[in-house]
């Protein structure tokens, strides 16, 4: 499947902006993602191999967080796999 | 460097005094360049901080991800993000830095004052990740050709 990396993490995709991997669910997917770009692991997870709190990876339109299988759903070929890191902020007053 | 458009320029500032008191954000679409980014298109976005909208602003993930696979039809990628800091100075803070984890993207704020627009300042986020990432001052260059070309 397609896994569409998003602009500050391609410096570790050797500048691709999609890159197309094997897999039967998105645990699959990613794995072999970080298994032929080792530098992007520690961008996309913590020591203990959970999603960082800001990286977001949706299969098509939907949040694998919110998936009720998570990193386990099954995904075929003809998905798409986005990691989207967050984006918030805002002015220092409360 | 950031360069974009007369026009884009002033539609990100008219953004922020129509949401003022709450602030405004959005996505800048376009290519980086060895020059630095360059904007092709301005993208609104809505602020999912309804609970403190005044001085906090979100970008839902599902909004991100649609204005991603909008800007790869037309070839252009994510290149920056702007926000408004509504009676507040055009510079980062805490939050936005914390919460800044776009390396290589410009962040542009917009002083809203009292519902006017006043200075607009990017940040260009540097570094290789969390750990070593910082903000860095960044000119803006605004293009004026297209007023030119029309007049």
């Amino acid at each position: 499947m397609n896994i569409h990396i998003p602009t500050p993490l391609r410096a570790f995709t050797g500048g691709q902006q999609t890159v197309s991997v094997p897999g039967a669910t998105v645990g699959d997917a990613l794995e072999q993602l970080t298994g032929a770009y080792p530098e992007l692991r520690q961008h996309l997870f913590m020591a203990d191999g959970k999603l960082r709190s800001f990286v977001n990876v949706y299969l098509n339109d939907d949040d694998i967080r919110y998936l009720p299988q998570k990193e386990a759903t099954p995904a075929e070929e003809s998905d798409e796999l986005t990691i989207i890191p967050s984006i918030a902020g805002g002015c220092c007053c409360l | 460097m950031l360069k974009l458009s007369f026009a884009g320029y002033g539609a990100l500032r008219a953004h922020g005094e129509e949401t003022y008191p709450h602030e405004c954000c959005g996505v800048l679409l376009g290519n980086a360049t060895l020059d630095g980014n360059l904007v092709r298109e301005i993208v609104r976005a809505g602020n999912t901080r309804t609970d403190s909208a005044h001085n906090r602003y979100n970008i839902a993930p599902e909004e991100l991800v649609k204005i991603q696979r909008r800007g790869r039809k037309l070839g252009l990628d994510i290149v920056g993000f702007y926000h408004s800091h509504p009676d507040h100075p055009a510079q980062w803070s805490p939050t936005d830095f914390a919460e800044a984890h776009w390396v290589g993207c410009s962040y542009v704020i917009t002083a809203v004052a009292e519902g006017k627009a006043a200075v607009t300042n990017s940040f260009l986020l540097t570094g290789t990740g969390e750990e070593d990432k910082q903000f860095i001052d960044e000119p803006i260059e605004i293009e004026m050709q297209e007023e030119r070309g029309q007049a």
